[in-house]
């Protein structure tokens, strides 16, 4: 007999599930608003041209494979630094912060994660927004944390419940760890204004919260990575020391090459050292050290200026196919003759939008139209294009009307 | 401002064979040597970059059908294929009965890790935190710091390395594993052991395999050096491929850091033998579970790479000639400095550099002889008297045995 007989087979991951049952779809029709990459306006993947420039660059260097730093590439970690604070940030010019390389978004958190559970004794609870990223909970709870959540989306308005966010966050235990979104909540699309951040900064200061921002969209959400990142540095202005988990898999398009990074902001720079050697010991029993791939064609975007100007140029564009297809789809909806209130979907930002769609809904679209998304109504804007959005837009109005 | 929630946390020593090397880069003398950190040097003392991966670099950087979009949770199917393939053989039984599950990994240590995940939630019961780990003394000082963290609390040693004879001390080992409480993990090398390069013999892996059959243990390979070792990758598997002939369920976790060279792509695979198709499919789902919230998904870049040479036969051919020059070089500076050792009639005896496997080298020099090389001699090694074999050089071998004699002589 085997030593497996009582595993469990494990549920399949709904949000990669999505795309694998999309794959097995043969409707021509087919659409898959799934999982968050990037599509252009004819479906298909997009590799930035900065990406492949950076490339060229790489392979001319004939650079050899040796190990990095268990902490990762050195160019690219400091230019994530100063791209996620600003490089006029107090922080990151008195060196009082550790960034170090992570295995994109999921990797970045999960290192944060670990570091909470051996050194924040305060407390063993996060906060995360009603609701979250699918994956939050479990790498909080697979680094031995538990989860709390606070009240984020109205599903009445399709907006934030800033009122139900804030009441909730003032009664949060002293000391307790709080997620936030850093920009183009997903999977709600929903992020507060300006005017509310400095409220939930000043809440959360008076609550002695830790805060964890997880920024994985900077750049890709409004198409301007200072307007992205402002809350973070808000907070980091207003005396709040955060933690900050950041991803390169979207705003450059780097999704398998796992471009990511994790930063501490510290009390001063030998804080820093400490926390910096703690986070290595946290490292080499996980992966070692990280891949060089994904860091080394960052960093060379971010530290070469025609690169970084070629960037944001592109990351703009994105943000604005984005913005497009929400004007276009609501647009469509309302000439299929769709009595509903359809602005969440332009006021939403980012990759994703919270349609509003019951799971029955979702089911009957999948089942009858071959559109693919996850159940709780969330469409990946990425994968509407002008050649599908009036299908979409039909479809929709066929399960709601 | 309030105190920081930070302030308690205590300065980390650093890992000891990266401070090591970051000693050795900042050490001004001309004289100086690196035998510390285990990557491959050639004889000018500098990294290589394999041919067979150049070329198919280059491959990939000219397709531009190729983009970087997610791979799967558990990695790029003809990597995964390739790569156990490559660990169990063609022949592999294993293989055509299907019974077989691969997991792409950030590395041999991120093999390890998930791994070890895994066996923490669901071996021996659920989550039994309980069940005891051995690790061979000594081992890679990193497999202790794996098992813990993922969660086990009984973590053992078993005898290994006879310091007074040079080599394997198999009763010892035999006797652990008679001793060991039912179902305990051990880790075993799959070759070329770290640090002692000491490997049993094949009869002596019948052995062990013959007590841990009856003893109901669990074989967790650690495979970082097939076919650098010997330069037959059919050699350097020869264990594993034993235990799944014996109808073992077993791990290996598989590193391409040394044997393709990609040590920065991170590229590793943890290989799943079980009893058949249905057991190993609910175990890869659980691990997909696992690596969901350890790294989403893997990197693309070296999992390319090695999965494109190995599915060529014209590029696995060359591949296997490049490994055939690493290991061949190796094998070389192991002859040269023990005939040198011996010539200078160095006190003790010299034949387990040449008895020994594998890019590393347990000297036998003791710390304070260690020291003794570092400070005087500006020759960097570990504190155990581990050598890497390939940062000895044409050029260095004469200097580095002088320095070895001059260690033994003057420092007891």
């Amino acid at each position: 007999s085997s030593w497996w007989s009582h595993v469990e087979m494990g549920p399949p991951d709904p949000i990669l599930g999505v795309t694998e049952a999309f794959k097995r779809d043969t409707n021509s029709k087919k659409m898959n608003l799934g999982v968050g990459a990037y599509r252009d306006d004819n479906g298909k993947p997009y590799v930035l041209n900065c990406v492949r420039k950076a490339e060229a660059i790489m392979t001319s260097k004939k650079m050899d494979k040796e190990y990095l730093p268990i902490g990762g590439l050195a160019d690219f970690t400091r230019a994530s630094a100063e791209l996620a604070l600003g490089e006029n940030s107090e922080a990151f010019k008195s060196g009082r912060y550790v960034t170090v390389q992570g295995i994109s978004g999921t990797g970045s958190l999960r290192i944060g994660a670990n570091f909470l559970q051996r050194f924040f004794k305060a407390s063993r609870d996060v906060y995360l927004p009603k609701p979250s990223w699918g994956n939050h909970t479990p790498i909080f709870r697979d680094a031995g944390m538990q989860l709390q959540s606070y009240r984020y989306y109205d599903p009445k308005t399709c907006s934030l419940d800033f009122s139900g966010a804030m009441d909730d966050i003032s009664k949060i235990p002293e000391k307790s760890v709080i997620l936030l979104h850093a920009c183009a909540h997903n999977p709600t699309g929903v992020d507060p204004r300006q005017e509310q951040w400095k409220e939930l900064a000043a809440i959360v200061k008076k609550r002695n919260l830790l805060v964890y921002f997880d920024m994985a969209y900077q750049g890709f959400a409004s198409g301007d990575i200072n307007r992205d990142a402002w809350a973070v540095r808000y907070f980091i202005e207003q005396g709040i020391n955060v933690l900050l988990a950041q991803s390169y898999a979207k705003n450059m398009g780097l999704y398998g090459e796992r471009a990511g990074a994790f930063t501490v902001i510290c009390s001063d720079a030998e804080e820093a050292k400490r926390v910096e050697s703690q986070l290595k010991i946290l490292i080499r029993p996980m992966y070692s050290n990280p891949p060089l791939n994904g860091a080394r064609i960052a960093s060379t975007i971010l530290n070469t200026p025609d690169l970084r100007k070629e960037w944001l140029v592109e990351v703009k564009g994105m943000a604005d196919r984005i913005i497009g297809m929400r004007t276009q789809l609501v647009s469509n909806l309302k000439k299929e003759g769709s009595s509903h209130n359809w602005q969440h979907i332009t006021d939403q930002i980012g990759m994703f939008c919270f349609t509003g769609l019951k799971p029955e809904q979702v089911e009957r679209l999948t089942k009858e139209f071959s559109i693919y998304m996850t159940k709780d109504g969330r469409i990946s804007v990425a994968g509407v294009t002008s050649g599908n959005v009036g299908y979409l837009a039909h479809a929709i109005h066929q399960v709601t009307k | 401002m309030a105190a920081s929630i930070f302030s308690a946390v205590p300065r980390a020593p650093p890992v000891a064979v990266f401070k090591l090397t970051a000693d050795f880069r900042e050490d001004g003398d001309a004289r100086k040597v690196n035998l510390g950190v285990g990557a491959y040097r050639t004889d000018e003392g500098q990294p290589w970059v394999l041919p067979v991966v150049k070329k198919v670099e280059q491959m990939i950087a000219n397709d531009n059908s190729l983009n970087h979009e997610y791979l799967p949770i558990l990695g790029l199917p003809e990597f995964r294929a390739n790569a156990s393939r490559i660990s169990l053989g063609d022949d592999s039984p294993a293989i055509k009965e299907n019974r077989i599950g691969s997991v792409q990994s950030l590395g041999g240590t991120g093999a390890l890790r998930i791994g070890a995940e895994f066996l923490r939630r669901w071996y021996n019961g659920n989550n039994n935190t309980a069940t005891p780990v051995y690790i061979s003394t000594p081992s890679w000082e990193n497999h202790n710091s794996v098992f813990v963290d993922a969660g086990f609390k009984d973590i053992r040693t078993y005898h290994y390395w006879d310091a007074a004879k040079r080599g394997l001390d198999l009763q010892g080992l035999l006797d652990d594993m008679e001793k060991a409480p039912e179902f305990s993990i051990f880790i075993l090398h799959a070759c070329a052991h770290n640090p002692t390069g000491t490997d049993p013999t094949p009869d002596q892996w019948k052995q062990i395999a013959a007590v841990m059959k009856r003893r109901f243990l669990f074989p967790f390979f650690d495979s970082a050096y097939q076919g650098f070792a010997s330069g037959s990758l059919d050699k350097d598997a020869w264990a594993v491929r034993y235990f799944v002939s014996e109808g073992f369920e077993l791990f290996c976790a598989q590193s391409f850091s040394k044997n393709f060279g990609l040590y920065n792509e991170r590229v590793g695979n943890l290989t799943v033998v079980g009893k058949d198709t249905d057991n190993v499919q609910r175990v890869l789902s659980q691990m997909e579970k696992i690596v969901r919230t350890t790294w989403s998904n893997p990197p693309t870049q070296g999992a390319r790479i090695v999965a494109t040479t190995l599915a060529s036969p014209q590029l696995f051919t060359e591949w296997y000639d490049n490994v055939k020059t690493m290991a061949d070089r190796v094998l070389l500076m192991r002859s040269e400095l023990r005939s040198r050792l011996e010539s200078l009639g160095t006190p003790g005896t010299w034949n387990h550099i040449t008895e020994q496997i594998g890019m590393f080298s347990f000297t036998g020099l003791n710390p304070k002889q260690v020291e003794y090389m570092i400070k005087e001699k500006h020759i960097y090694l570990l504190a155990s008297g581990r050598i890497n074999m390939s940062g000895l050089t044409t050029k260095n071998l004469d200097y580095v045995a002088k320095s070895i004699h001059e260690a033994v002589t003057k420092i007891q």
